[in-house]
């Protein structure tokens, strides 16, 4: 992964972090989650840069927000791919067979969970159910959902994103 | 329009209740939950808007889950003086066909599940049933007389897939916020007593009674809170998720009549990052109570205010946990506390705090509006009411289905579920989550409830149901709770951090065909001491799904350690796909498939499959439909 690079090329937007921080969210320090989700789905993921003036701006120290951006599994320190595939761990798509479309995935990709491709065309994420369990085995591609999967159809699924 | 009195409503009511039950012209409800999205409901939808939304008459309508998720996308078309029909997988192409055919009166029979009498929901009793005047179609069974749905009492799901979500008037045509003006009439000692006497029992894992809850919360002075706990965390479980999507006001309902009883100025609805949709229905549900005053200052024009806040959680399951889940809402790390002072004397924000699962207040509605003796007459000695079971996993009728506590379990798995796919073999259900366990098959007569599910060494926990066939290795099902475990515990104490991660290691290679003698026994005693010493539940019930196979497929890890075999075929390591030459027809479909081509032979021979190019995927062994593929 080429994080450094991403990063210092990076201009960050603080006229819509303070939109974020300020209008939507009022500078609660209360809304710290939320706050997080906002700027990872602005930047793809949560910038050191946009992390500082946060703790600024909420009065919250640094440690401590990097503190609950570790915590909880969805937010990502690192740049992520263009897609982001979220596969299913659940317990009713482990049962069907999850774990051979997650090794499928692990083949084509060629990354481990949590990874992104050289290309930047994938990040690989597992999800511990994604609410589908009729469905499952599933898995999710940006906000695509594809169920009761065989790994044969990995292949062609993947070549639907650029 | 503010509303003041159950006169207001009545007069919302009555103007939607034709939009309903009898729409003018010809009303398409298209099945849009996430499970319906997924799919293929999206598509339909806006096929069937493109297609018909210009034409007079026709009215393109969304509704939320209606429990047969298998059957999804599920779209029911309905006009005056004709039976509504459900069609069941639809495609954008179908759903065409089906709606053209409805208006000539062809209905295509291979895509109906039924015919539906009577849509209405348990709350109404006053309106005059339409359905009743009109010829059944012949040669259609009724929606409630197939074994899906034959033996389900909706409560908490009364409303889902029967109405818009996004509509407050459907809601209130379906007798939504009745009950909530009721309870403005009642002191506040009534209303708890209500929910006591109906002997309701929190949904969201533990079973505690909700009426003390709510007593006790009100007994604490300072700024209480109403808490609504929609984290659903538990893998395998959806039944909140469609109760979000699906009736929303339900849930709103429930919190407002908690937060008359327990006296609350402030709501806070806790939502996982993995439910979208949940959050954007109630945004909409709870901006449309305000326009009508159902929400906010004054409301129905009283002194009582009640706000709402929606806050959404970032993938951790411990936040589940109440006290972990009041400090992830103040914007904390969320690491669950010792509670040695109660979260309804002192929780978020140090107020006293009254946290209840999403079904448990979907529950509350109907309990004022009937009578808690009504919803005590349901059920068991200790479980009252009904329960939501979302019933996955290796079963044929995949789905979510409420049923009357105390129901054998066979009657849910065979009965509603229709048993296993495939002619395999049923071998257990797992229930509870990662707090459960797993019950085999000699226990499938028990009668399901708080009590008998605790008997033998499970829960009802939050009510997922996972099934599980002879395919299903139990010690891998054991080790996969354990590595989930492992990656959410918080880390806090000592039992749960390290002694989750020994079991982990030793069920690891156990599955990896490195198991030794004496494994069993020290997993038992690890089990035990976790159980013992961790702080929270996650800990404390953490080694179940461990304990309970042992103690029912103990044989399973015995074949895994003496004999290296792993008899259902999942551990890799342990077992080898064979081709059975005597059941082989020599087809070829296995050949085409396998993606080493492993597979040769002549066609209408039998095959040969070549070890050393195998990768134990498995695609020969469920696409073989002479079981020629065997595991060794
Ligand atoms: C690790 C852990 C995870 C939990 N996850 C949930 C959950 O996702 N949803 C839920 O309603 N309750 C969950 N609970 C139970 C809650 O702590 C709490 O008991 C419940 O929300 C109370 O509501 P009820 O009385 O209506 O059941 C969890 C408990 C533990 C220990
Ligand atoms: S039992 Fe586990 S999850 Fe619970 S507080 Fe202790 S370490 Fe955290
Ligand atoms: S298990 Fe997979 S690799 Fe092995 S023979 Fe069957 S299809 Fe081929
Ligand atoms: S699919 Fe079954 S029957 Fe057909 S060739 Fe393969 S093993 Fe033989
Ligand atoms: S287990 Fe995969 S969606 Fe629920």
């Amino acid at each position: 992964m080429n994080s450094s690079v991403s990063e210092a090329s990076l201009e960050l937007d603080y006229r819509e972090l303070d939109r974020i921080i300020g209008e939507d969210y009022q500078n609660d320090k209360e809304n710290l989650i939320m706050i997080l989700q906002a700027i990872q789905k602005t930047f793809n993921y949560l910038p050191r840069p946009a992390l500082s003036y946060l703790a600024v701006k909420i009065g919250v120290p640094l440690s401590q927000i990097y503190g609950v951006a570790t915590f909880y599994s969805t937010f990502s320190l690192e740049p992520r791919g263009r897609n982001i595939i979220s596969i299913c761990l659940g317990t009713a798509c482990h049962v069907r067979g999850g774990d051979r479309i997650h090794e499928t995935l692990v083949d084509q990709l060629k990354v481990q969970d949590g990874q992104t491709t050289s290309d930047n065309r994938f990040t690989l994420e597992s999800v511990r159910c994604i609410g589908c369990c009729s469905l499952g085995p599933v898995i999710k591609v940006n906000e695509d959902m594809y169920g009761h999967l065989k790994p044969d159809e990995i292949q062609s699924i993947l070549g639907r994103y650029e | 329009m503010i509303i003041t009195s159950t006169k207001d409503l009545d007069a919302i009511r009555q103007s939607c209740l034709s939009r309903l039950y009898t729409p003018e012209g010809v009303k398409v409800n298209i099945g849009m939950a996430s499970c319906g999205i997924a799919a293929g409901a999206q598509a339909s939808y806006n096929r069937a808007i493109q297609e018909f939304s210009t034409k007079q008459g026709i009215t393109i309508s969304q509704t939320g889950c209606i429990g047969f998720c298998e059957m999804e996308p599920l779209v029911e078309i309905v006009a005056q003086g004709k039976p509504r029909m459900m069609y069941h997988h639809m495609t954008e192409d179908k759903i065409v066909e089906a709606i053209n055919g409805y208006l000539v009166g062809d209905y295509h029979k291979k895509w109906i599940l039924g015919q539906m009498r009577d849509p209405r929901n348990l709350l109404e009793d006053q309106i005059p049933n339409p359905q009743d005047k009109i010829q059944p179609a012949e040669g259609f069974p009724f929606l409630e007389d197939i074994p899906f749905y034959a033996k389900q009492v909706k409560v908490a799901l009364r409303n889902c897939g029967y109405m818009d979500p996004d509509s407050i008037e459907e809601y209130i045509a379906r007798k939504g916020y009745y009950a909530f003006m009721k309870a403005l009439t009642m002191a506040p000692a009534d209303i708890i007593k209500t929910i006591k006497t109906s002997g309701l029992r929190g949904r969201g894992g533990g079973g505690f009674p909700t009426g003390i809850k709510w007593e006790s919360c009100a007994k604490h002075s300072g700024d209480r809170y109403i808490i609504c706990n929609a984290d659903e965390g538990d893998p395998g479980a959806y039944m909140d998720r469609s109760v979000l999507e699906g009736d929303p006001h339900s849930v709103l309902e429930g919190m407002l009549i908690a937060a008359l009883a327990i006296g609350s100025k402030q709501g806070f609805i806790y939502v996982r990052n993995e439910y979208p949709l949940a959050v954007k229905r109630l945004i909409t549900a709870i901006k449309e109570a305000e326009k009508i005053g159902l929400l906010g200052d004054h409301i129905a024009g009283t002194n009582f205010s009640f706000h709402i806040k929606i806050s959404r959680g970032a993938g951790a399951f411990v936040c589940g946990e109440s006290t972990a889940l009041m400090s992830s809402l103040e914007g904390h790390v969320g690491r669950p506390r010792a509670k040695y002072v109660h979260t309804v004397e002192k929780g978020f924000r140090d107020g006293p705090s009254n946290l209840n699962n999403v079904e448990t207040y979907a529950n509350v509605a109907p309990i004022i509006l009937k009578g808690g003796d009504w919803y005590a007459s349901m059920g068991t000695a200790n479980s009252k009411g009904t329960k939501v079971f979302s019933l996955v996993g290796k079963v044929i009728n995949t789905g979510l289905v409420e049923v009357p506590m105390g129901i054998p379990l066979k009657d849910i798995v065979f009965g509603i579920g229709g048993g296993v796919p495939r002619k395999k073999e049923f071998k257990a259900v797992q229930t509870g989550g990662p707090s459960g366990g797993c019950i085999p098959t000699r226990f499938l007569d028990l009668s399901v409830d708080y009590q008998k599910l605790a008997e033998v060494g499970s829960i009802m926990g939050s009510g997922g149901m996972i099934v599980m066939d002879q395919d299903t290795c139990m010690v891998d099902v054991a080790r996969y709770f354990l590595d989930f475990l492992k990656e959410e515990s918080c880390g806090q104490c000592n039992p749960c951090r390290e002694g989750i991660k020994q079991m982990l290691d030793i069920l690891t290679n156990i599955c990896q065909g490195n198991g030794k003698e004496g494994d069993i026994e020290l997993l038992e005693e690890l089990g035990t001491t976790i159980q013992r010493f961790s702080l929270c539940g996650l800990g404390t019930s953490a080694p179940n799904p461990v304990l309970t196979t042992i103690l029912y497929f103990r044989d399973e890890y015995e074949a895994h350690i003496r004999d290296k075999k792993c008899p259902a075929g999942v551990c890799k390591p342990l077992f080898h796909y064979e081709i059975d030459p005597e059941k082989c027809t020599g087809c070829h479909s296995c050949a085409k498939k396998c993606p080493q081509e492993a597979i040769t032979g002549e066609k209408k021979k039998p095959h040969q499959l070549d070890q050393s190019k195998c990768i134990k995927c498995g695609i020969c062994y469920d696409t073989c439909k002479f079981d020629a593929i065997v595991i060794r």
